[in-house]
């Protein structure tokens, strides 16, 4: 096991805990294949997984498919048992509906549903497919579906930035991260060329963007599925596999250049910023003023900002940062002041001393530039 | 004399998994199919078959390149022959384990150096690899597993890839195969899935893959056109001004904990894009007898080389000092420094990472944490 903290739930949190396990055992089991393009295979693996669990004695059926389908998913799918859509009109425009009570009837064990992000059309049960998943998953059938990156909801801000538009049916992030597995179909570009034809060089631009987003909001899915397993387990990685960045903030320090650095890194990293600063009694106004205006940068910046208490700083900050996963702390130079030096440990030096599992990253002072 | 036709470098794909049995090399051979199929000049140059049946199946109707075999301390070992690929002359090899360790006495010390042999000479590459043996990751992954993997293979040869694709499998589905025997013997599924293959170790390794392949894309985003972007996405507030050419500087000791510096001070640089240096100062110069550099500076040296990191050996007294000037005239923006270890609090005023931060004020200096378990 890895190195870690003991930190035993309270009965409070055990309750809540049972309860959840309860209400996840009754219900079906979620499985979600991400992708960032179409092409990329996300159906082929939902297929291919079906009837795989199919040869393993499961009651499959496939509920949902694009159209049209390949030959390669059409031979999968004459593999499995079907459940048609129903076909609708509104409108003039024509709808496949999941055949929801026709599911609920057949009872399977898996269902296989395709383009999860689907506006149903006015008067149906639920206004999106992924509610109709939800309702399945509540009656003990496990649902198999695929969804493209371009279709989350909380991504359209990105989606639109690289691809100058938004799409207009999606699924919630939270409904993604409701799922009990979730698998990254990756494709390298070539293969996107092969099944594509030929792309233009500003869509392969493109396509690496998006793909680059879906691999890191998977990596942020599994790793809050990791962080709540080792907290069930009451374990805690000092470390996890993501930069989580704490930048301390001093009226004295130069906390524009840190802060500003902190963002550039975290951007680089795909990480987090956490900012921090210890209150202290007894600021005169200016430093005041300094203070709030290094917080509202720090807001701007979208960082997280903590307000810390204690009578010494170093261990406010030092308990801060490990209960936050922190693998770099950002802090200011002590101002320069040698005859103080010959005699006691500046505040950076103790804060080298405590900081002996966290990197430390010092920065110059404003004064010394 | 003639001047022979440059041949133009074979391309490098990377199947990039986080464990055994996810289908890295099932899909290599899938693809190697595939071109088969179109016609291509396909051969394996390795294939690792652990007796699964599935990934053997997909071998069929593919050409082997028959091993090279030979003795080494009375036993007998089969590794690639790369010689006789090279005179194959294939358009496509397909090499399992590209961070495999030759037997010594081979002609190279690993295979992904043989890998590099084959593209030179023009041949495309298809290779597997798990992400625990990155080299950037290999102490992350002691912490999270406990396992300290030997096999690793420098970042730099991965980046330098046309592609790295992702393999991903969820824990759940890999945990299956290998109480099934897909992965394993089943005895010895049981004991990988007691030691390595726990939940914990599998969804953390899995992470560390997904970050890495979009890092790995990333890096290739600089090779495409960037497209006009619509005026709505602007910068984000406060970003001015854009953000200077880093350069970072290890420095490196005869510690122990000096790999471990490297690494990290390595994988910040490739992230933040900076230039990356190292430098050790000796008090005496060495050859004056007293000096004579120790065989653990060596290897820490020549690690720092393999990844691509210019090394510099200075002389100095003064080893905070020395290593302030050297930062200042070569523009260093960052300087890593390890920790000077465990020592008692009043000694610690003295020691050369108090000093350094002392004497470069006008730097970011960043002291490195001892990764443990």
């Amino acid at each position: 096991m890895p190195a870690g903290i003991d930190r035993r739930p309270s009965p409070d949190e055990l309750l809540r805990r049972v309860q959840a396990e309860e209400r996840r055992e009754r219900r079906g089991r979620l499985k979600v294949f991400l992708g960032y393009a179409s092409r990329v295979g996300k159906s082929f693996r939902m297929l291919d997984e079906g009837r795989r669990r199919k040869e393993r004695g499961q009651d499959v059926v496939a509920a949902a498919m694009q159209s049209p389908l390949t030959p390669d998913l059409e031979a999968l799918l004459n593999k499995l048992d079907s459940i048609p859509t129903l076909k609708e009109t509104h409108a003039g425009k024509e709808y496949d509906v999941l055949d929801v009570a026709a599911i609920f009837r057949r009872h399977p064990q898996v269902c296989l549903v395709d383009e999860l992000a689907y506006d149903n059309p006015p008067g149906s049960r639920n206004p999106k497919r992924w509610q109709d998943v939800d309702n399945i998953l509540d009656q003990g059938v496990a649902v198999i579906t695929a969804v493209n990156l371009q279709h989350i909801e909380e991504q359209q801000e990105d989606v639109e930035r690289i691809t100058g538009k938004r799409a207009r049916q999606t699924v919630p992030e939270s409904f993604l991260r409701s799922a009990d597995e979730i698998v990254l179909v990756d494709a390298a570009l070539d293969d996107l060329r092969k099944r594509a034809g030929v792309l233009e060089p500003v869509d392969e631009r493109r396509f690496a963007e998006l793909r680059e987003l879906a691999l890191l909001l998977a990596a942020d899915v599994i790793d809050d599925q990791l962080m709540t397993y080792l907290r069930s387990n009451g374990v805690e990685l000092r470390w996890g596999t993501q930069e989580r960045i704490l930048v301390c903030v001093t009226p004295r320090s130069d906390a524009a250049a840190m802060l500003r650095s902190g963002r550039r890194n975290v951007d680089r990293f795909h990480g987090d910023l956490l900012v921090c600063y210890v209150r202290q009694s007894g600021l005169s106004p200016k430093d005041q003023e300094t203070m709030d205006a290094n917080l509202a940068l720090a807001r701007e910046l979208e960082a997280e900002v903590h307000v810390l208490e204690g009578p010494d700083p170093i261990g406010a900050i030092m308990r801060f940062a490990r209960e936050q996963r922190i693998t770099q702390i950002f802090v200011g130079h002590s101002a320069p002041d040698r005859w103080k030096e010959m005699w006691s440990r500046s505040p950076v030096d103790r804060l080298i001393q405590a900081a002996d599992d966290i990197d430390l990253r010092i920065f110059p002072h404003l004064l010394a530039q | 004399m003639t001047i022979p036709e440059k041949t133009p470098v074979g391309r490098l794909k990377v199947f990039l998994g986080y464990a055994a049995g996810v289908g890295k090399t099932y899909q290599m051979l899938d693809e190697a199919q595939q071109l088969r199929a179109k016609g291509m000049d396909v051969v394996v140059g390795y294939f690792e078959p652990h007796a699964r049946r599935d990934t053997i199946a997909l071998t069929e109707g593919l050409e082997f390149v028959p091993r090279r075999k030979f003795e080494y301390r009375g036993s007998a070992f089969e590794e690639m022959d790369t010689e006789a690929i090279l005179r194959r002359k294939p358009a496509v090899c397909v090499v399992d384990e590209f961070a495999h360790t030759n037997v010594p006495g081979s002609e190279r010390l690993k295979r992904w150096e043989d890998v590099q042999v084959l593209l030179a000479a023009g041949i495309d590459v298809f290779t597997t690899l798990n992400v625990q043996h990155l080299e950037s990751l290999n102490d992350e992954v002691w912490h999270i597993t406990g396992v300290r993997v030997r096999e690793t293979v420098p970042d730099w040869v991965v980046d330098a890839a046309d592609e790295v694709v992702l393999v991903d499998l969820t824990p759940r589905a890999l945990q299956n195969r290998l109480e099934r025997g897909v992965v394993y013997a089943t005895d010895k599924a049981k004991k990988a899935m007691e030691n390595f293959f726990t939940e914990t170790n599998l969804t953390a390794l899995r992470e560390m893959a997904l970050r890495h392949t979009a890092h790995e894309v990333e890096g290739r985003l600089s090779d495409l056109p960037e497209p006009a972007r619509a005026p709505a996405e602007a910068a984000r507030p406060g970003l001015e001004p854009p953000a200077r050419h880093e350069r970072i500087l290890i420095c490196l000791t005869e510690r122990p904990s000096t790999a471990m510096l490297i690494r990290r001070g390595k994988h910040v640089a490739d992230y933040l894009h900076a230039d990356c240096l190292a430098v050790h100062v000796e008090r005496h110069a060495s050859g004056s007898g007293r000096g004579a550099r120790s065989r653990t500076l060596e290897k820490h040296l020549s690690f720092a080389r393999n990844l691509h990191i210019e090394t510099h050996v200075l002389t100095s007294k003064d080893v905070a000092q020395a290593i302030v000037d050297f930062a200042r005239e070569q523009n260093i923006t960052q300087i890593f420094l390890g920790r000077a270890g465990a020592k008692p609090l009043w000694k610690l005023t003295d020691g050369t990472v108090h000093r350094v931060v002392r004497l470069a004020r006008d730097r970011e200096i960043t002291i490195v944490a001892e990764r443990r378990r």
